[in-house]
């Protein structure tokens, strides 16, 4: 059957089956096109399996082997089996000792550890004496999930790890106190913990793709041949091409910081000149990475994707929506790698611990290292030819 | 300045573009195939070739923005491979494609390319140029929004408004009606006239013939190169003129006889051409003697000889 009938009077007739050929038409196309598109069809396997293995295998909302710290103002028999009775109930693993308070409160507000175990001076003795003398055990709460269980748990079970470690059955009444301080938010308010983060999180969503389609638009556009025919060289094209929105980002900062604080009772307790700066950082951070998966892909639609594939682990993995330290090792290691990572841990310890530069040096330096890095990426993989 | 090739400029008249041996090749296939060309400075050199000839790569290489695979040679006193930084600072190219910024005003593009440049008064160069090239009263008009004609005179604004020494042209009459054309080619002469050397492709024959040299390049090659008389006549075609009726049979029987390699039709004429003359009037005699038509032995046209240059490339590179 031809696809056109002539009919009597000579007027063409709608073809059999118009309606299906037609969309039969496009849909050909589109799998052609879909299947010239590598990174699109990447993508389908990858972001699927990467969700998955992530979800699965990384996150853990009751983590356990938490980094802490101990301080012991005393050597002692019973000291010793209450930290082996700690780290037995595998919420807690023992990274530190100091022998300072000074030290110990160092650690938690750089965020090194999230609990600070303290068996004062004389405390065996106290025992003995049946002084019920106190443990002092402190925990960052910055995220309640994280401390939550740990504290939670932290009386019976230490008990029950202690009869069973002294060969005694149960005593009938703790002989000591465990005196549990949860700081710097100690009403466990979910909102202190994730406005910061939210910072983090909504400042990579936003800078990473408007650096991600910059140079594929002009690709796109056509303006690319024009501008590589003018005297410009690649670090210029992206210096110009970050520095406006890094303005853009410090006024989105400004207004989630703003209204965490107004309308959610957030405090800052550290120095806005210090939160300013690092934020400043952490914004030309993302612009850098977007600006770099700008330099790798083909095209708009591409760029967004790999955007998405950065911002997804960002979001699960920084400890955003999830403990850190309750992630296993091999997601903690690609976490260290995200920029979202460590400056959740800044803006977390600058808000909500009052922390100040000599805290933040670990995460200054490994948010100034990715943005380095990722420019160098950028000017070397930016083609100034259109070979 | 450090970087003026005062050397090249002193043995006036010297050559703006002076190449050897250029090959680009795009995934296996040999777009540009040792070409070698020069362009004397002030001169208005015309690109010419059918499409996908490599004009437009050829192009591209000489203002950096394509490394040949081999080859060598300077624009403007400077080495093509290493130079290409300084080449672009005295080159204006304009592109086949508009490539200027549409989302942005007339006088935003010409702004941006100033300070691209380095110019001190950007807005003062922006203004001089927009009174030069008559886009007054559309400053604040997106360039996306210009039309065609407006297009292309925008950017040859863009391209010479830093004051480049070479202007490299692809195809910028394509789309254009003949008044914008014939203004467009006034100002490319004015421009020459002060001495700026200008190279430009085009597939118009009238173009060709307001250039000072041209080059004709077929798949890669360059198959002819001088003044358009020397083109002519180095073609050894020769061609009878035909006046009269019924072109249509004629045409039909003189295709593809022996020592007729070309019949077209021009007009009220019909162009009939051979390389070998002999054979010509050999083939066309039965019909000289006809009193429909009128016979007359004459000059080929550009377009005649760059027809049969085309198709003896074919035969030579292609079968």
């Amino acid at each position: 059957m031809s696809a056109t009938e002539t009919i009597q009077n000579g007027e063409e007739r709608e073809p059999a089956f118009g309606f299906w050929r037609r969309s039969y038409a496009m849909l050909v196309k589109e799998f052609i096109q879909l299947r010239r598109d590598r990174v699109s069809f990447a993508m389908i396997i990858i972001i699927p399996v990467m969700q998955l293995l992530l979800f699965g295998f990384a996150i853990n909302t009751t983590p356990r082997h938490l980094p802490t710290a101990v301080l012991l103002q005393e050597d002692s028999d019973l000291g010793r089996s209450i930290l082996k009775a700690m780290e037995n109930t595998s919420y807690f693993r023992f990274t530190r000792e100091v022998h300072t308070v000074e030290q110990l409160d160092e650690l938690l507000q750089s965020g090194k550890v999230l609990f600070g175990v303290e068996i004062p001076r004389g405390f065996e003795r106290a025992v003995r004496r049946g002084d019920k003398p106190a443990l002092l055990v402190a925990a960052d709460a910055t995220d309640p999930v994280a401390s939550g269980t740990a504290l939670g748990t932290l009386g019976t079970l230490v008990q029950s790890a202690l009869a069973h470690d002294l060969h005694i059955g149960a005593p009938p009444e703790m002989p000591f106190e465990i005196r549990a301080h949860a700081r710097y938010n100690p009403a466990a308010e979910s909102r202190l913990n994730i406005v910061p983060g939210l910072v983090g999180t909504i400042l990579t969503m936003t800078m990473l793709i408007f650096t991600a389609l910059s140079v594929t638009r002009e690709i796109e556009r056509g303006t690319m041949e024009s501008l590589l025919s003018m005297p410009i060289k690649p670090v210029e094209v992206m210096f110009g091409k970050i520095i406006p929105y890094v303005m853009v980002g410090f006024i989105q900062a400004g207004l989630i910081i703003g209204i965490g604080v107004l309308l959610f009772g957030v405090p800052v307790l550290g120095s806005l000149t210090l939160l300013g700066l690092l934020t400043t950082l952490f914004i030309t951070t993302n612009l850098s990475i977007g600006y770099t998966f700008s330099t790798i892909v083909q095209n708009q639609l591409q760029a967004m994707q790999l955007s998405m594939m950065f911002f997804l682990p960002s979001i699960l993995l920084s400890g955003f929506m999830f403990p850190f330290a309750g992630m296993p090792v091999w997601a903690q290691y690609i976490g260290e790698g995200l920029p979202l990572t460590h400056f959740i841990r800044i803006v977390r310890a600058i808000m909500l611990k009052g922390a100040a530069m000599p805290n933040l040096r670990y995460d200054t330096i490994a948010l100034v290292a990715l943005m380095l890095f990722a420019m160098t990426i950028a000017v070397t993989r930016f083609r100034r030819t259109l070979d | 300045m450090n970087d003026s090739p005062t050397s090249a400029r002193s043995d006036a008249p010297s050559i703006a573009i002076d190449v050897k041996g250029l090959t680009k090749s795009f995934s296996g296939r040999e777009v540009v195939h040792d070409l070698s060309m020069q362009v004397k400075r002030g001169e208005i050199y015309g690109f010419l070739g059918p499409n996908g000839s490599g004009k437009t790569t050829t192009i591209r290489i000489l203002c950096g923005l394509l490394t040949p695979d081999s080859g060598e040679g300077s624009c403007l006193g400077y080495d093509i491979r290493r130079d290409a930084d300084k080449i672009k600072r005295k080159v204006g190219y304009m592109t086949q494609r508009f490539s200027l910024y549409q989302d942005l005003s007339v006088r935003e593009n010409l702004e941006f390319v100033a300070r691209l440049y380095g110019m001190p008064d950007a807005r003062g160069a922006a203004r001089d140029t927009i009174a030069r090239i008559g886009l007054k009263g559309r400053e604040e008009q997106l360039a996306g929004e210009l039309s065609g004609g407006w297009k292309q005179r925008l950017a040859l604004g863009a391209c010479t408004l830093p004051n480049p020494q070479l202007l490299l042209l692809d195809e910028p009459t394509a789309g254009v009606d003949p008044k914008a054309r014939r203004d467009f080619w006034n100002e490319i002469h004015a421009l020459a006239a002060e001495g700026l050397t200008v190279l430009v492709s085009t597939h118009y024959m009238d173009e060709a013939e307001r250039c000072h040299e041209i080059a004709y390049i077929a798949y890669g090659h360059l198959l002819a190169h001088g003044t358009v008389d020397e083109v002519i006549a180095k073609s050894e075609l020769s061609t009878w003129l035909v006046t009269g009726e019924d072109f249509n049979g004629l045409m039909a029987e003189l295709n593809g006889k022996p020592g007729v390699d070309m019949v077209a039709p021009f007009g009220t004429s019909l162009h009939v051409s051979g390389r070998d003359k002999a054979a010509l009037e050999t083939a066309i005699a039965p019909y000289r003697g006809d009193s429909k038509w009128h016979w007359q032995a004459g000059e080929p046209s550009l377009e005649d000889v760059f027809i049969d240059l085309m198709g003896r490339s074919r035969d030579n590179f292609q079968g």
